[in-house]
């Protein structure tokens, strides 16, 4: 058995970020299915490794972990010498990694959440899509590509001229985004429309798209 | 002597008083660059350059510009390992990854409904701005359900991520100190018993203090 466990379902979005980083670092482990639908999530055994109830929950041997961006950053550091090495240069370049990295989870996650949830994931539900919701978080999320737009003409990635886990933060909305109306936003803006190309490409993201095949 | 570092953004902002207390558990020394924030200071090319999304705060050290509260209280951690309060973020890689873990649950399911309810009760009466009742409503029975959670935890341990003062307890001070103190809302902390415990002894910290103190001379 793998010491390394990942709990949830590989459509997660969360799940796919800690997914997509242990590709990455190539890592063993292990993917462990949680029943969302029986609410097993909101039950034990599980609150006891997340007690937020969400998904995912982590294990590396003894080690518990939730939320998937300690977690990601737990990987990066612990098998900082395994698989990509996610940072080019000093600590003044992991400063400013960090600061795109919070631009992903305060910025960007926020409005994109919300329309990967109306556009991608209640269609898929049979669920009606909330169109006041889609247009006020598409201007929303509008106004966080312009930024990026600036950012990705003077820095090829967010962080740095390398691929960093602030750029692999996104992927999993962007994925689902591109499914959908909201693709138009990152098309029509060319730094970041080459930047999703970039991310959307690399083999280890695949690998998280072939997991949701299975 | 170093040049001290800079912050810029008021004291009564959630964010920039988050870098301010750690700054003070760290002993570094800083510089609080005022930005007018009613006359959308914030908002002109200028600032965007060193905070692309026009918000509060910014931050300077040595030629480095960050923003985003909780990044630069990461890398002031880390470039200031041996000031003040050493185990801020933790000295094994094993209690920094459980301060990660509670730092990302502050930002993301704390501090959304509790930024909310700052806004609603603290700061829109000033403004003049109408509260919005069923949003109030809405977040705190969010914040609540959180609260929830930590009830449970810091029955487990004295402190968030374990039992040390870390940089996940102090991050939750911000927006805690304006529910408690000023939204009419306090209860949602103090008749919890360990989240009133836990509030008590965070809040009680020198840091904090002093930056209750430049909040309230309007720093």
């Amino acid at each position: 058995m793998a010491p390394i466990r990942v709990h949830g379902t590989p459509f997660s979005t969360a799940v796919g970020r800690v997914l997509a980083t242990l590709y990455e670092k190539e890592l063993e482990f292990e993917l462990v299915a949680v029943d969302m639908k029986a609410g097993e999530h909101k039950k034990e055994p599980f609150l006891s490794i997340n007690p937020f109830g969400q998904v995912p929950g982590f294990e590396d041997g003894d080690l518990k972990l939730f939320e998937s961006r300690a977690i990601t950053k737990y990987l990066a550091q612990e098998y900082a010498d395994k698989g990509t090495q996610f940072k080019c240069g000093d600590s003044k370049t992991a400063a400013i990694i960090g600061v795109w990295m919070e631009v992903e989870a305060h910025q960007f996650d926020p409005a994109a959440a919300k329309l990967t949830w109306e556009l991608a994931i209640k269609p898929r539900y049979g669920l009606n899509t909330d169109t006041a919701i889609v247009e006020e978080h598409e201007a929303k999320l509008a106004k966080v590509l312009d930024v990026y737009e600036i950012r990705l003409a003077q820095s090829k990635y967010l962080g740095c001229d390398c691929f960093t886990l602030a750029d692999l933060h996104h992927l999993p909305n962007i994925q689902y985004l591109l499914g959908t109306q909201a693709k138009k936003l990152f098309d029509s803006r060319p730094h970041v429309s080459a930047w999703v190309d970039a991310i959307t490409a690399r083999p280890a993201w695949s690998k998280v798209l072939a997991l949701q095949k299975q | 002597m170093a040049t001290p570092v800079k912050v810029y953004g008021p004291a009564m902002s959630t964010a920039v008083s988050r870098v301010l207390a750690c700054l003070l558990e760290k002993n570094v020394d800083f510089q609080l660059v005022p930005v007018n924030l009613s006359k959308g200071e914030q908002k002109k090319p200028d600032f965007r350059k060193i905070q692309p999304f026009s918000q509060v705060p910014a931050f300077e050290d040595e030629g480095i510009c960050l923003f985003e509260s909780r990044a630069i209280c990461r890398y002031i951690c880390e470039k200031y390992t041996d000031k003040g309060n050493k185990g801020l973020y933790g000295t094994n890689p094993v209690a920094r990854a459980s301060i990660d873990q509670w730092l990302e649950a502050e930002g993301q399911s704390f501090n959304p409904p509790s930024s909310v309810l700052v806004f609603q009760l603290a700061f829109a009466p000033r403004m003049k701005i109408k509260q919005d009742q069923v949003v109030i409503k809405q977040n705190e029975e969010k914040l609540s359900k959180v609260l929830g959670i930590y009830e449970k935890r810091l029955g487990e341990t004295r402190f968030l991520a374990g039992d040390e003062f870390s940089l996940a307890d102090l991050s939750h001070l911000p927006n805690t100190q304006y529910l408690v103190t000023t939204s009419g809302r306090g209860e949602l902390f103090t008749s919890r018993k360990n989240v009133g415990r836990w509030w008590n002894e965070i809040s009680s910290r020198d840091s904090w203090k002093k930056v209750v103190d430049m909040q309230n001379k309007g720093a």
